[in-house]
């Protein structure tokens, strides 16, 4: 019965694959995927330990005295708008609308920045507090996992300005092309992650 | 200026590693000396260290695996013969300081820098031609992930001469591992080594997940792929779903090292218990990605040396992905005695008990295609056969090591060193030297002398025997695994004879070593002109030995299982002339060359906390990245008559296929 349906399964798949390696877009993209599933399961790795330690102050601050949920929401509202305006950018690129892609990438940028500029500010405020990584295993896990985040979206804004600079370059031929589409898979990858920080970081961490 | 180093970081004091670094340089230098003076820098550059050909790529994992293994078994004969001297008032000839960092080198090694090389060189070098393609999916990728191994190999090695190594064991537990009570630089030199060599892994199993799923021939379908690309493609998928965990694991180890960080330490809230988990987490995945390759290369050569189709080839492809698949839950047998409680424990016992009847379903398989196959016993069925035997050996040991009340009586003991001992020698070793010598001829275009190849076995097989038994012995009296010194002198027994194993096997390793040399003399005798010097079944055989750059001048069509094999049933002509149409294949590129360069510079100035050379060298990096993010002719073109050309030169010299 199994071995049948697999049978079928395959033989659909045959005609499906007759006709032997993929075009390169594909495959790029298909890489792209799986790097970016490679990237999900450290952040994975991180979240458990983040999860293991978040109740291990050792008597200093805890989430609740250090999070701001206004300033989490600014970030949140910042990153997922700058996903959307990227969405904008990338749709406008395979309309071959260079002017266009690169107002909303700039947009993208903006946005990104502003994030990370929160990001930043909101670490530098805890330091001062004396809630420093090294005060405790719960801010160890805190500054590792949301930083972790952070150095991904100041690689993704590095990229972003590289890619705009390819556009103006080079214009929107088929290899800048793939190029901008690994982007958009890793930016709004990075959305996927904030959601997970928010919730388990911030939202469960003020409680 | 220069962080923590200075002249005191070199061992004057320690002979053993000075020598044998003096020698090993001096080997260096005179290589160097003759690739200069012949002249040999441009073709080395050109058709090597920048090649992205997949077939290079992994003719080089190779070589930098078997020259590990000799490294790694420096290591072995040291500890065997301490052991075998350092019992009751004598005290042997290494110190425990000394002692310390060899078995944690030992283990660090033979994994990480021959192990992995070993399986990974050989997928690359078999799995896009036994799919019918040309490369694989990123070709400069994978030339970055190959300098990216030999980065941390280097590294590894530096640690012999400059500073030290680990003493920590290979699994780096803390807080032993901690800066409190590891606080020089050997535990730096284990994180960066693997840091960077296991990106360069991570990078392999993607770019073989995408190759084998999205490149292969016209017709081959998932159910028509050899045994071996199913058992990669389990491989690097668990590459993919277990690497990062490793690297997010080091990385919480080096933030509590070199930033005072919480997360594994005694005070402040850190737990060690986390730590093991994560380890295992990727360690028990990283088993199997060991073994599955070579249960793939056994399921080919069974298939070959038999004459026969592999039995039961879908039984084969559904064992190795349950075995994928259950690889991800039994990672809490590595420590029952943390004392996860009894339920925890069962489950995960009986787990691991389970994972024995897929690999049960796979001995059966490989001796049901032996059953009434015309056997040819070659250097690789002699080693299938004694794998198969060792293999369970060492299949039942891990049975009764997965039974928790049992392991908290073994756990740490000799038995455990020998069983997993049983199963890396017996399974992945026995393996990848049986590929070896199979698809040799395929790589050089000439066989290994089968003589010394049978010699290298006997030796392997009796030498371990004589090896490992003993400690199985030898845990079950009582005797703990990393021992310096013996108090118990009822051992000693034991103990010899498992010093002599360890020098038949060094017997072994020198009958490699003659069988290679006297191969090269003699090749001219030995050309393999057919391509096909096994009766193969798969489309590997299908090319000349060696294969051209482009592999395939046409990708050839695929209809069945064992595709080559059909072809040759059919009587179709494999170089015929026919009609072709140009190739492009990728150039070559110095990016991966020059990337793992600075990634030696980063690592070595960040493990002596030169902060300087690390910001260079990141920004070194960084840069070679994005110029290679900008290049775009990544692609040359051979034309058709050029093909046309070469392929009537490989028919006249091969004959008719």
């Amino acid at each position: 019965m199994t071995t049948t349906t697999i049978e079928a399964a395959s033989n659909r798949l045959a005609h499906q694959r007759d006709s032997g390696p993929a075009p390169t877009r594909i495959v790029v993209a298909y890489g792209f995927w799986i790097f970016i599933l490679s990237d999900i399961v450290m952040f994975s790795a991180l979240f458990a330990a983040y999860a293991v330690l978040a109740g291990n102050t050792a008597g200093g601050p805890t989430g609740a005295e250090l999070f701001n949920l206004r300033n989490v929401f600014l970030m949140t509202m910042c990153l997922l708008v700058s996903s959307y305006t990227g969405g904008l950018g990338a749709l406008s690129a395979e309309q071959r609308k260079p002017e266009r892609f690169l107002l909303f990438a700039a947009a993208t940028f903006v946005l990104g920045a502003a994030f990370l500029f929160l990001e930043i500010a909101e670490f530098v405020g805890m330091i001062h507090k004396g809630a420093a990584p090294s005060r405790s295993a719960f801010l160890s896990a805190f500054f590792t996992l949301v930083g972790m985040h952070g150095a991904h979206v100041t690689a993704g804004l590095i990229w972003l300005v590289y890619m705009m600079a390819q556009v103006v370059a080079k214009g929107l031929r088929a290899a800048v092309l793939r190029r901008l589409l690994c982007f958009s898979l890793f930016w709004h990858a990075l959305d996927i992650v904030w959601v997970g920080v928010m919730t388990l970081v911030y939202l469960m961490g003020v409680q | 200026m220069l962080g923590k180093l200075s002249w005191a970081a070199i061992p004057f004091n320690e002979p053993l590693p000075l020598v044998s670094t003096a020698v090993v340089a001096l080997i260096l230098l005179v290589a160097l000396a003759i690739v200069t003076v012949k002249g040999w820098w441009p073709y080395l550059w050109r058709e090597w260290l920048t090649s992205v050909d997949h077939k290079r790529i992994g003719v080089m994992y190779v070589s930098l695996g078997l020259v590990m293994l000799l490294r790694g078994f420096a290591d072995a004969l040291m500890m065997r013969s301490q052991q075998a001297l350092a019992i009751g008032t004598a005290q042997g000839y290494l110190p425990p300081e000394h002692y310390n960092q060899i078995f944690s080198a030992h283990g660090t090694i033979m994994i990480f820098f021959v192990a992995m090389p070993l399986v990974i060189g050989l997928m690359n070098f078999v799995v896009p031609l036994q799919l019918g393609v040309r490369d694989v999916a990123f070709p400069v990728l994978n030339s970055v992930s190959f300098w990216l191994t030999a980065a941390g190999a280097l590294l590894i090695n530096v640690s012999l001469v400059i500073g030290n190594f680990a003493r920590t064991g290979w699994m780096a537990y803390p807080p032993l591992s901690g800066i409190q009570f590891s606080p020089d630089v050997g535990v730096d030199y284990y994180l960066w080594s693997l840091q960077i060599s296991g990106i360069g892994t991570l990078f392999t199993g993607i770019n073989f997940v995408t190759t084998i799923l999205k490149l292969r021939a016209p017709g081959m379908t998932y159910f028509r792929m050899p045994v071996f690309c199913w058992t990669a493609l389990a491989a690097n998928l668990l590459i993919v779903a277990a690497f990062p965990i490793l690297t997010a694991t080091f990385l919480m180890l080096l933030l509590d090292r070199y930033l005072g960080m919480h997360f594994f330490t005694n005070d402040a809230g850190g737990n060690q218990m986390m730590y093991v988990n994560l380890f295992w987490a990727w360690g028990h995945p990283e088993v199997y990605i060991l073994i599955l390759p070579a249960f793939g290369i056994f399921s080919e050569v069974a298939a070959t040396y038999s004459g026969k189709a592999l039995f039961s080839y879908r039984s084969m492809v559904l064992a190795t992905l349950a075995i994928c698949i259950l690889s991800f839950m039994v990672w809490l047998h590595h420590f029952f005695t943390m004392g996860a409680g009894a339920n925890v424990n069962a489950f995960f016992g009986i787990m691991s008990a389970i994972i024995a009847v897929p690999t049960g379903v796979k001995v059966f398989n490989w001796l049901f295609t032996m059953f009434r196959g015309r056997i040819v016993f070659t250097t690789p069925m002699l080693f299938l056969i004694g794998f198969i035997v060792t293999f369970v050996i060492g299949g039942l040991t891990g049975v009764l090591l997965a039974i928790p009340p049992v392991d908290f009586v073994l756990h740490n003991s000799a038995f455990l060193v020998a069983h997993f001992h049983n199963v890396i020698i017996g399974g992945v070793l026995f393996g990848v030297l049986a590929g070896y010598n199979h698809w040799f001829p395929k790589a050089f275009g000439f066989t290994l002398d089968d003589r010394l190849g049978k010699a290298s076995f006997w030796c392997w097989l009796v030498g371990f025997y004589l090896a490992f038994m003993p400690l199985y012995v030898l845990g079950l009296m009582g005797m703990t695994r990393r021992l310096q010194h013996i108090a118990d002198p009822s051992w000693r027994p034991w103990l010899l004879v498992a010093g002599a194993g360890a020098i038949v096997i060094f017997c072994g390793i020198l009958c490699q070593v003659a069988q290679l040399y006297l191969s090269i003399r003699t090749r001219e005798h030995r050309r393999d002109v057919t391509g096909d010097p096994w009766n193969g079944r798969t489309l590997e055989w299908a090319t000349p030995s060696p294969p051209p750059a482009y592999n395939f001048a046409v990708l050839p069509r695929v209809e069945t299982i064992d595709a080559f094999w059909e072809m040759k049933r059919k009587g179709e002509q494999r170089w015929v002339e026919r009609r072709y149409q140009a190739i492009e294949m990728p150039r070559n590129s110095a990016t991966g060359f020059v990337l793992s360069f600075f990634a030696v510079v980063t690592g070595f100035a960040l493990i002596w906390h030169v902060w300087w050379i690390v910001i260079l060298g990141l920004l070194a990096a960084a840069a070679t990245i994005l110029a290679f993010g900008w290049s775009d002719e990544r692609e040359r073109e051979i034309s058709a008559t050029e093909i046309a050309r070469m392929e009537r030169t490989r028919v006249a010299v091969g004959g008719a296929g």
